[in-house]
């Protein structure tokens, strides 16, 4: 038999596990000395995220994830750095001379939220059991009634960055 | 399981995304590092739909993968040219905004 | 937001009347105009100068109108209760700014004068600026000011006050440097607005301090609850909040120590210094008192039994001695005005000071006239009479003949700023004498006879100066010329000034002259001789043109008139009984009139002009006298008049002393910082100070620094140029400033809300 508190537990190790793979993969994505390596590593934070979204009971946006991040716009990437000729093996100078500065700004960031968020939402429970997939028809209908002044938005956004895209990158 | 989890997972994400926008020279990577920092935003937006049981962040989690979309394709069309000008794409030899 | 609310305030009209009810069109005509002008001006056969004259004439035309009710309003009801309306403007949280109307006694008195002079000095502009490279321009300003004057007049809250006062400030900015090409004027304009806005810091800490005392903004509420001592805090915070705002006062009017930027402001076109600079701008600060009255009569204590001074009384006091003695060693007749104006100023103030509402008030609406008058006198002899100089030793003399209107207008207006009897000043000033001796503030007593002493020593000089004695200089041209005609003698004016302009360059008041030189030159550019003047008088020939002259005789007309509004050695309270529910305290009574009271007051003028007459001859005039080179010959009387024309080193002080030790070393700070500090916090401020550094090294080259400004300029260029580095240009750097700084700013906010 399936016990509520057997499903809980049986998230957390989950998302212990997707947690820990994404934060070493983010590591190595800023401090990979290979692009490839990196745009690689870059897939399996995506991935770890789509698993988070189905967690979260989001499995159109944990879809629309794999599609678009780990379809497209990785290939995007892997392609930008074909076409700009990065080598494709190590790389010594991948950081700027001023990488150092990177550190205490992130490491202060980070402080600041982690003290914010531990202060704002304590120990605030997600009701993981409760509550259904949330379905795709309930987001078509929001995007189509609400949001859909802002879908249009996105729409002129997208066509715009097309054109935008294809005129910077053309060769003549 | 607590929201904070998940917060918690997003701002680490976010600072580690920070700190390659700031460190890296490439600028592939630099655009790869903004990629990290959206998708910490879409874990807290989709965090919070959980925790409060509404939808609308699930739309806005979409609209920003779809933004992030055009975004990685201009950005990349700009290194492309920023390449072909100057057959390099490292960000510091960039300084025509030096004062 | 406004045409929404608009319905919802006309059901609110009552008996009060249309003009009453709609004053705020007053202002709000000339700003639209303003805007008609800039974008259309250009075009228009007139360069829209005739927008401009058509909306103070509109406004004046509604002004008199609700001055008209107002009377009526206050004829027929025992305690005539302001208008009000309002608009809500704004809304933050409860807190609701409004925008809209405040109409009583004052307000209507401000407006109609506003409007009245608005409107003379325009018609006066359109002869004297004409052709000018930024006519178009300077009518647009001139309007704007205009509007912003109405609409601090009529504010029914601190906001809207501040507001007109502040587009007043930016106006006399524009106006003051109209001739910016020339160094001088740059820098008089940028030292005029950055004076006032040091003033002004005192004005937004007083309003927020009011604000934080009577929890609102609007002046009404803020005048009863200050006069029944409902304020929440202590007596002290309202000192506090009455001394700031007296500070923004200071700075506005041009009371001592801020006085120094209204002179130089002289540097502006003369109908400028006529509108801005005596009869409505510096008196915003006056009227500012005059407005919020209970909180300075309570916060300061004034007319309390045993008390004999106070903060606005010795400030207006010191003003008056002060500017009256600094008057006196002027050679610029324009200057002459313009301490006389600070000198009077100061009567207003101490009249304020001793408790003499009504007779401050009264004297902000005679001086208005007479002085408005004498500096379109003044403008028109270097108009037309001495190629453009306003120096009264070089270029002045025997005038009067030449221009009768011009002097006639002069000279009543000379009497009124004297105080000689049954002239306008005569009335209003005797008030304020005679209340601080009633109210038993003798200082002051003193100290207004001896004012009006010096009043007449100055203005004596300066009327011998101009007009009589031998013409000198560019009046003699001017007076030599008068079997020619018109043409002619004017292609005589340009070819002798162009002879003369080399030497004066070289005098003390060189940059006056370079200045008028440079409008001297354009104007006979663009037109040659005669159509450069416009048509005299029929019965003043060799006078201006009708343009400049009737303005003169209306102003004097009413220099002389104008008192009987309120003439107390004969029994005329009309004026008091308009203004008098605009306050909502009670004041001691006015004190009865006696000629016997006046006495000294009035001997005291009648040796100013006697010394003052004997001494400008003996040194101005043409005998021997061993009055001449007296400075030279002894040692004191030499220090004395170095003193004074150095401005009692007031300039000195502020440029020399406080900038080379003040911001001096901050300059040096920010240097060492850089250099030994190097982490990014430092550099973000760096970046602030760069642009700022860089925005201010613009004007430095351009050469539109003040002195005072020069100081922080030099301390931001030095700390500009020094953190240049910063600004590399490199992305990653960008970036890591922008997020520490927004770390920064975050945990700033967790400490601040934990």
């Amino acid at each position: 038999m399936l016990l509520a508190s057997d499903v809980v537990v049986a998230q957390n190790v989950g998302f212990g596990i997707i947690a820990a793979v994404m934060v070493i993969f983010a590591l190595r994505v800023v401090s990979s000395s290979n692009v490839v390596h990196a745009a690689l590593s870059l897939v399996m934070v995506m991935a770890g995220a789509a698993a988070l979204y189905v967690l979260l009971a989001a499995e159109f946006v944990a879809v629309t994830q794999v599609l678009v991040y780990i379809g497209a716009v990785m290939v995007l990437f892997l392609f930008g750095v074909m076409l700009t000729r990065a080598k494709l093996g190590k790389e010594g100078d991948l950081n700027n001379k001023n990488w150092g500065v990177g550190i205490p700004v992130a490491i202060l960031l980070l402080g600041v939220m982690v003290y914010a968020l531990g202060d704002g939402w304590g120990r605030t429970k997600i009701d993981a059991t409760g509550g259904s997939v949330v379905s795709t028809t309930a987001i078509s209908d929001l995007i189509f009634s609400p949001y859909i002044l802002p879908f249009w938005g996105l729409s002129f956004v997208l066509l715009a960055a097309v054109i935008g895209a294809i005129v910077l990158a053309r060769k003549d | 399981m607590l929201v904070n989890q998940f917060l918690m997972l997003g701002a680490v994400l976010f600072c580690i995304g920070v700190y390659g926008v700031l460190a890296r020279k490439n600028a592939v990577m630099v655009l790869m590092s903004i990629e990290l920092i959206l998708n910490s935003v879409n874990i807290n937006l989709l965090a919070f739909d959980r925790l409060n049981g509404s939808i609308d962040g699930n739309v806005f989690a979409l609209f920003i993968i779809a933004v992030a979309a055009a975004e990685v394709g201009v950005g990349l069309a700009m290194v492309l040219l920023i390449y072909r000008n100057r057959k390099s794409i490292a960000l510091d030899e960039l300084s025509e905004m030096k004062g | 937001m406004l045409l929404a609310n608009e319905e919802g305030a006309e059901h609110a009209v009552h008996a009060a009347g249309w003009f009453l009810e709609h004053a705020w069109l007053i202002p709000v005509i000339p700003a639209a105009a303003f805007f008609l002008i800039i974008l259309f001006g250009k075009r228009l056969p007139k360069g829209g100068s005739e927008i401009g004259l058509a909306s103070m004439i509109a406004a004046l035309v509604i002004a008199a109108g609700t001055a008209y009710q107002w009377i009526d309003l206050v004829g027929s009801t025992e305690h005539a209760e302001a208008v009000i309306t309002k608009w809500v403007w704004w809304q933050a949280g409860d807190t609701k700014f409004t925008i809209g109307q405040h109409i009583d006694g004052l307000a209507v008195m401000a407006l109609l004068l506003v409007a009245f002079i608005s409107t003379l000095v325009q018609i006066y502009s359109t002869e004297y600026v004409r052709g000018d490279r930024r006519y178009t321009h300077f009518f647009a300003s001139l309007t704007l000011f205009s509007s912003g004057m109405l609409t601090m007049v009529l504010a029914p809250n601190m906001v809207q006050l501040i507001l007109g006062w502040e587009i007043m400030g930016l106006c006399s900015f524009l106006l003051i440097g109209h001739w910016w090409e020339e160094l001088p004027n740059a820098k008089a304009a940028l030292k005029a607005f950055f004076t006032v806005r040091t003033g002004d810091m005192g004005l937004l800490v007083g309003t927020a301090m009011l604000f934080g005392l009577f929890g609102t903004f609007d002046i009404l509420d803020i005048n009863e609850m200050a006069a029944a001592g409902e304020w929440h805090g202590s007596k002290t915070l309202l000192m506090a909040a009455a001394v700031a705002l007296f500070i923004g006062c200071i700075g506005k009017s041009g009371q001592f120590p801020l006085h120094t930027w209204l002179p130089d402001a002289m540097a502006g076109p003369t109908p400028v210094s006529s509108l801005l600079h005596s009869s409505t701008m510096v008196v915003a600060g006056v009227f500012l008192v005059a407005r919020i009255y209970p909180v300075f009569h309570v916060g300061l204590d004034i007319n309390v039994a045993g008390s004999h001074y106070n903060l606005i009384a010795i400030i207006g006091g010191i003003t008056v001695i002060v500017a009256a003695a600094l008057a006196f060693v002027q050679d610029d007749i324009k200057k002459v005005l313009a301490y006389s104006t600070v000198s009077q100023l100061g009567y207003m103030m101490m009249g304020l000071g001793v408790g003499a509402w009504t007779a401050a008030v009264f004297h902000i609406f005679t001086h208005a006239f007479f002085k408005c008058c004498l500096f379109l006198a003044a403008g028109s002899i270097s108009h037309t009479a001495s190629h453009h100089s306003f120096d009264m030793k070089k270029d002045m003399g025997g005038l009067w003949r030449k221009l009768p209107v011009t002097f006639a207008a002069w000279f009543v207006s000379t009497l009124a700023l004297c105080g000689v009897p049954f002239v306008s000043g005569f009335f209003s000033k005797d008030e304020i004498i005679d209340s601080a001796h009633a109210y038993d503030y003798t200082t002051f007593y003193v100290v207004g006879i001896v004012g009006a002493f010096m009043t007449t020593a100055y203005m004596t000089r300066a009327t011998y100066l101009t007009f009589f004695g031998k013409a000198r200089g560019g009046a003699a041209h001017f007076v030599a010329g008068e079997h020619e005609d018109e043409g002619a003698h004017d292609e005589g004016h340009a070819e002798a000034f162009a002879d003369e302009h080399a030497d004066v360059d070289h005098q003390i008041h060189a940059h006056a002259h370079a200045a008028h030189d440079a409008h001297d030159a354009h104007g006979h550019d663009d037109a040659h001789a005669p159509a450069h003047h416009g048509r005299p008088l029929p019965f003043a020939k060799t006078d201006s043109a009708w343009a400049i002259t009737l303005p003169l005789l209306i102003l004097g007309f009413l220099a002389i008139v104008s008192g009987y509004l309120n003439a107390a050695p004969f029994h005329i309270e009309k004026f008091h009984e308009w203004l008098h529910s605009s306050i909502g305290i009670e004041l001691p009574e006015a004190p009865k009139f006696e000629w016997g009271n006046a006495a000294p007051g009035l001997a005291l003028v009648l040796a100013g002009f006697l010394v003052s007459l004997y001494i400008s001859k003996a040194v101005y005039g043409e005998g021997a006298s061993p009055l001449k080179g007296l400075t030279k010959r002894v040692k004191v009387f030499g220090a004395i008049h170095t003193f004074l024309v150095n401005k009692l080193y007031l300039d000195h002080l502020y440029e020399k002393v406080i900038v080379r030790f003040v911001a001096y070393p901050l300059s040096k700070a920010a240097y060492w910082t850089n250099q030994h500090i190097l982490d990014g916090a430092v550099n973000g401020v760096g970046i602030a100070g760069k642009k700022s550094g860089q925005f201010i090294y613009k004007y430095v080259d351009q050469g539109l620094v003040d002195g005072i400004v020069n100081g922080s300029g030099t301390a931001a260029r030095a700390a500009g140029g020094e953190l240049q580095p910063v600004q590399s240009g490199k992305v990653s750097l960008y970036g890591s400033l922008l997020f520490g700084a927004a770390a920064v700013a975050a945990i700033v906010l967790v400490l601040v809300n934990s």
